[in-house]
């Protein structure tokens, strides 16, 4: 599996959003793509899934373009986590990661559908949730429930929209570690849009920086997390070592180039009127 | 931690709890049929009227037809309205479903999608003004015009949800605006027509009058188109499921949720239209029969849409029974009964259990 991503821009009425964006895609890497806010990583995993309709050959798997391939047949090779996971009506965990089976039935399980879903739920540590309802789990929870539902599509692409940033430390490290283990186990490429540029370098085989839409840099994390690329995509002031871990760790310092301007302008804002 | 064996069979045991509870209620519905046919004015007794149906269903087994007179109460004036109460509730709480299910809002049913005050508006321009769309089958024109322009409605609520695009706040929103126009202009209509004898029946049409004049006739048309639009919105059980998630990830799982929302907005439409045509339109059964069900067996709609089916069956049968019996020997429409006894119903449910229902 093979995933080409070629020429790729995509416009919000007439706003660009992203701009000749090219990449390709292993089977078993893990690839982290960060930027600021607004710069293009959610949408850029939207036109990836098909969610966001994109120009013909823009998005290629195994040199098939995937506006070709129907619905139904993409959902059996990428699996999608959302930003914000919510249900309507309450179901079951169990009944969530079923929903991940919808590709592959028709109208009753088979035996293979319940196996595959137990299973899921057992290697992700979540099978004494099986019978909760997903609205009464903590945010932790929540988001292995939905990785479970988006592996039950079994699935050789997944992507995920920043899936640890309502998380603490302990749950950030668990469901990254499962996503790189999926990579290196399952045979399944794992691309994540995150915030948190420590974790990104630490989780992730790749790294491609985002900035006003188009691709900034993209190599391994020791290779792009440079203090002159962060000042110049964030504006901010880093110091970068790798000291504590192997991989680089960002740190950042304060730096706004007006930040004594704002210090007043919030005085005023914050003083009452006396 | 449990093994991947033992969570299947915990799955299991909740599907037949599921079947368990959708199997009773089918079994209440039975006996409330035979008890609803023998209770008013000249029926038999209970055993009575088990043996006189019996021996028509059955005429080789040997069970006592009864009296003459039993047997045209029971199948001329009885079953025919029993039958048709049940086609109804049934028909209404799976459309009630089904709209709920796809538009993912639980204030959702055909009634507030001004379907029914559409189907309103046809009727009062019959029996008020004797505007027809078809003039010459007589008794009918009050049933073609509630039937077409309860489709109109939802032709207009397409043609309005597509030029903004289909989803649900579109069709919502454009339904209750079409809702209100339609109940504005059969108000006008009672307003403005000049017999108060025809205002009148207007009034009870509204508020399910049409069950009193039931007949096998009308059972054959709204039958068959009833049990279809049930068995296709079947089949869109798990995407409706898949729908809940909403509308992205839906699609991320291989379900189209906007084709989906046309085809059962359709299949509910047209339910709806063949039953209130002849019933006249009746409320909050659609509404409340899928709550109650969600109540007690869940959100899956595999399991869900059964479930309100055979319970609008239910409900609307004891009402239309209780319409009959409270006042006799004049009647109660069956429209203020199902609130009623339906609104103390439901607010137990919903004060008794803890869990929220949708979110």
């Amino acid at each position: 599996m093979k995933l080409v991503i070629n020429k790729l821009s995509f416009n919000y009425n007439g706003f660009p959003a992203l701009k000749d964006v090219e990449l390709e895609v292993g089977l078993g890497e893990v690839l982290c793509i960060v930027g600021p806010n607004g710069s293009g990583k959610t949408t850029l995993i939207k036109c990836i899934n098909g969610i966001l309709k994109t120009k013909y050959n823009t998005v290629l798997i195994d040199g098939k373009d995937t506006g070709k391939i129907g619905l139904r047949e993409l959902s059996k090779i990428m699996g999608y986590v959302p930003q914000n996971s919510t249900s309507s009506f309450p179901f079951t965990v169990f009944d969530i990661v079923l929903m991940g089976r919808r590709p592959y039935i028709h109208w009753s399980l088979s035996e293979r559908d319940k196996e595959i879903v137990s299973e899921i739920l057992k290697f992700l540590g979540i099978g004494k949730l099986a019978m909760r309802h997903f609205d009464e789990l903590s945010g932790g929870e929540q988001q292995k429930v939905v990785i479970a539902r988006a592996l039950a599509q079994q699935p050789q692409i997944l992507l995920l929209d920043e899936p640890t940033s309502n998380l603490d430390i302990k749950h950030q490290l668990e469901i990254l570690s499962i996503l790189r283990g999926l990579a290196q186990s399952k045979h399944c490429s794992v691309i994540v849009a995150m915030h948190d540029l420590n974790l990104a370098s630490r989780f992730s085989d790749r790294l491609l920086i985002l900035k006003q839409g188009c691709i900034f840099a993209v190599g391994t994390p020791e290779s792009v997390l440079t203090e002159e690329n962060i000042e110049s995509v964030y504006g901010v002031k880093s110091r970068v070592t790798n000291s504590v871990l192997d991989r680089p760790q960002v740190m950042p310092i304060v730096s706004v180039p007006n930040g004594i301007e704002n210090s007043k302008i919030a005085s005023r804002i914050t003083s009452k009127d006396k | 931690m449990s093994t991947a064996t033992e969570l299947k069979s915990l799955y299991h045991k909740g599907k037949k709890r599921k079947i368990l509870v959708i199997l009773s209620l089918f079994l209440a519905l039975l006996i409330i049929i035979i008890i609803s046919v023998s209770l008013g004015a000249g029926s038999p007794r209970f055993n009575e009227a088990i043996q006189v149906i019996l021996s028509k269903l059955f005429p080789f087994l040997g069970f006592d037809p009864g009296p003459q007179i039993t047997q045209t109460i029971i199948f001329d004036i009885r079953l025919p309205r029993v039958v048709l109460a049940v086609i109804a509730g049934a028909g209404l709480a799976a459309s009630g479903v089904a709209m709920q299910g796809v538009l993912k809002n639980p204030l959702v049913s055909p009634y507030i999608l001004g379907i029914s005050s559409a189907a309103g508006f046809g009727a009062a321009l019959a029996i008020a003004l004797g505007i027809g769309v078809v003039t010459q089958y007589g008794d009918y024109i009050i049933v073609a015009n509630a039937f077409v322009f309860s489709i109109l409605v939802m032709l207009m609520v397409y043609g309005v949800a597509r030029l903004r695009g289909i989803t649900p706040e579109s069709v919502i929103l454009a339904g209750v605006a079409f809702g209100f126009l339609f109940s504005a202009m059969t108000a006008l209509i009672q307003f403005i027509a000049p017999e108060h004898a025809a205002v009148r029946v207007v009034f009870i049409w509204l508020l399910g009058g049409g069950l009193t004049t039931a007949t096998w006739e009308s059972i054959l048309i709204a039958l068959p188109i009833v049990l279809v639009a049930i068995a296709l919105t079947m089949r869109y059980s798990w995407d409706m499921n898949v729908m809940s998630l909403g509308e992205e990830v839906a699609m991320s799982i291989g379900v189209n949720s906007k084709q989906v929302i046309v085809i059962c907005m359709a299949l509910a439409t047209l339910a709806t239209a063949s039953i209130v045509s002849f019933t006249g339109a009746i409320g909050f059964i659609c509404l409340v029969s899928p709550h109650i069900a969600r109540m007690m067996i869940g959100s899956d709609h595999r399991f869900l849409l059964p479930c309100s089916t055979v319970l609008g069956a239910c409900l609307l049968l004891c009402s239309d029974t209780l319409a009959r019996l409270v006042l006799m020997p004049s009647e109660v429409p069956v429209g203020i009964v199902t609130a009623l006894i339906g609104v103390p119903f439901f607010l137990y449910l919903l004060l008794s259990k803890r869990r929220q229902f949708w979110h």
